[in-house]
């Protein structure tokens, strides 16, 4: 069963943390992602930029509405997704628990309803 | 040896031999922890700085605290004098410290323990703490032993000296009436920096022995401290076993690779702590550590003295860890069957997620859903690669 694990964190700028700290969490990252690769159930991982770099686009008013910076302005932003395929949610709160971002923000454990694959999507599983 | 390298090798010998007494002394008065570690962080400074030029005191830990218990003098001085306190607050709470000989220095780590382990500090932090203000270790050693980021871990650090400091949190050793109460506390977190070992080869855990030894010696009569230190001799002998490429369990390990001379120490711990008639968690710990250990000497493991032993241990602390260890020692020794029945009776809500129990129910049943469900809650790479090593090769 597929599940995302979504990251949110409060943002940080490189300068903000420190080259040190920068090593550190990536370091952190690096381990952690290596260890999924390693397990066979790893099937993508994304840091993404701060918000600051983000644009939304809508076209929901009829006209098309580009903004910068995000949909939503929280105090924690998305900030990465890993995409992990495990047998079960147990499995899958094994793996959010080592995710380096609990212990600075929230590990959210999303499970898949349909996956695009080969051409087309898998069975959709209605909950 | 430049003088220089001299001197910061004895600075750095002081450091480790003498820092949690001296911060001990030094934030007992004023329960500042903070202001101690300033203090203390200031004199080692002027040691590296002056020891080349005038020489190593006779007496480094004496200097040590006789300059920073003058900087904390000076500090709360100015303070006082910033604020406008009346001067006796300034003038009476470092009054303790003044009264310190520095030619004989008394022995006030365990206050410092009791204060780190106290019911008021979050028992998460207990164990960090202990390492920072007892063993001298960084927030950025503690964070690492942790898997923790350092900023997260230096700010809980920074939190809970606060909390000692504002809640009034006594550095005192309990009275024996309390000591029931507030010991296991201590001992659990001198404990937890053992375990974290398991997070991969940090040097914490001799420390983590150190501590407890240093523990029971200086409360000298109390069984679970001498229990705990055998618990963490026993276990530091095998640590060699548990540092290579793979995964080997207890039962299967190399006995040429433990440490001979800890484990005859732990023993001894053992048998020490077993003279006062008062048995104990971590006494019972440490005995199941010996019937391993003494695979070593016998060739084989006496399950039916584990099967006793974790039955002890059930019925003091009944974890779901106790009980699937009792499930696999009754699998060894009245078989399989009614190993799974002492599995099945488990009524723990987490026994669903729990890996061990799903490893000790692929052992004795042979199940491949139960290997499969084990291994998918396998996070650590090693035991993963073990576990499905044992798939492929296991024919029963």
């Amino acid at each position: 069963m597929r599940y995302t694990l979504l990251l949110h964190y409060p943002e940080m700028t490189a300068e903000e943390l420190g080259p040190e700290a920068l090593a550190e969490g990536m370091a952190a990252f690096d381990a952690y992602t290596k260890a999924l690769d390693a397990s066979g159930v790893l099937i993508s991982a994304e840091v993404l930029q701060p918000v600051a770099h983000t644009t939304t686009v809508s076209l929901a008013s009829g006209t098309p509405v580009v903004q910068d910076g995000p949909y939503a302005d929280t105090k924690e932003q998305l900030g990465g997704t890993v995409v992990i395929d495990v047998p079960d949610l147990d499995a899958a709160l094994a793996w959010a628990q080592q995710a380096p971002p609990v212990h600075y923000g929230t590990v959210e454990i999303r499970p898949s309803a349909t996956h695009f694959a080969d051409g087309a999507w898998t069975a959709f599983d209605f909950q | 040896m430049s003088s220089t390298d001299e001197a910061r090798a004895a600075a750095t010998l002081a450091a480790r031999a003498s820092y949690g007494r001296l911060v001990a002394i030094l934030a007992a008065p004023t329960r500042d922890i903070p202001a101690a570690e300033d203090a203390l962080a200031d004199a080692f400074e002027r040691a590296l700085r002056s020891w080349p030029q005038v020489g190593v005191p006779d007496n480094p830990e004496g200097w040590l605290l006789t300059v920073a218990r003058n900087r904390v003098r000076d500090a709360l001085r100015s303070a006082a004098h910033r604020t406008a306190a009346p001067l006796t607050d300034a003038a009476t709470v470092p009054a303790d410290l003044l009264e310190v000989d520095v030619d004989a220095i008394g022995d006030k780590r365990l206050e410092l323990l009791f204060a780190c382990a106290h019911p008021r500090v979050d028992p998460p932090v207990r164990t960090p703490l202990m390492l920072q203000v007892v063993l001298g270790f960084d927030a950025r050693e503690i964070a690492r032993a942790f898997a923790v980021p350092t900023a997260t871990m230096a700010q809980r650090l920074v939190r809970a000296k606060r909390r000692i400091k504002g809640a009034g949190v006594p550095f005192a050793v309990p009275t024996r009436a309390d000591m029931p109460e507030r010991l296991p506390p201590v001992l659990e977190a001198i404990y937890g920096a053992y375990a974290i070992d398991f997070l991969g080869g940090s040097p914490l855990p001799d420390e983590a022995r150190f501590l407890a030894l240093t523990t029971a010696v200086l409360l000298g009569d109390e069984p679970e401290a001498w229990g705990l230190a055998a618990l963490l001799t026993l276990a530091q002998a095998r640590a060699s076993a548990r540092t290579g490429d793979d995964y080997v369990p207890l039962s299967e390990q190399d006995v040429a690779t433990w440490d001979r001379a800890l484990v005859a120490e732990g023993e001894s711990l053992l048998r020490r702590a077993a003279a006062f008639g008062r048995p104990g968690r971590f006494q019972l710990e440490a005995a199941i550590q010996s019937v391993h250990c003494d695979r070593a000497r016998t060739g084989t493991t006496d399950w039916a003295a584990l099967r006793r032993l974790y039955a002890a241990l059930v019925a003091l602390t009944p974890t779901l860890g106790a009980r699937t260890a009792l499930a696999v020692a009754i699998g060894r020794v009245d078989g399989a069957r009614a190993g799974l029945a002492a599995l099945d009776a488990i009524d723990d809500p987490g026994i669903g997620r729990f890996q061990p129990a799903w490893a000790a129910r692929a052992e004795l049943s042979g199940d491949p859903a139960a290997l499969a469900k084990a291994i998918s809650l396998t996070t650590d790479p090693r035991v993963r690669r073990w576990l499905e090593s044992r798939g492929l090769s296991d024919d029963r």
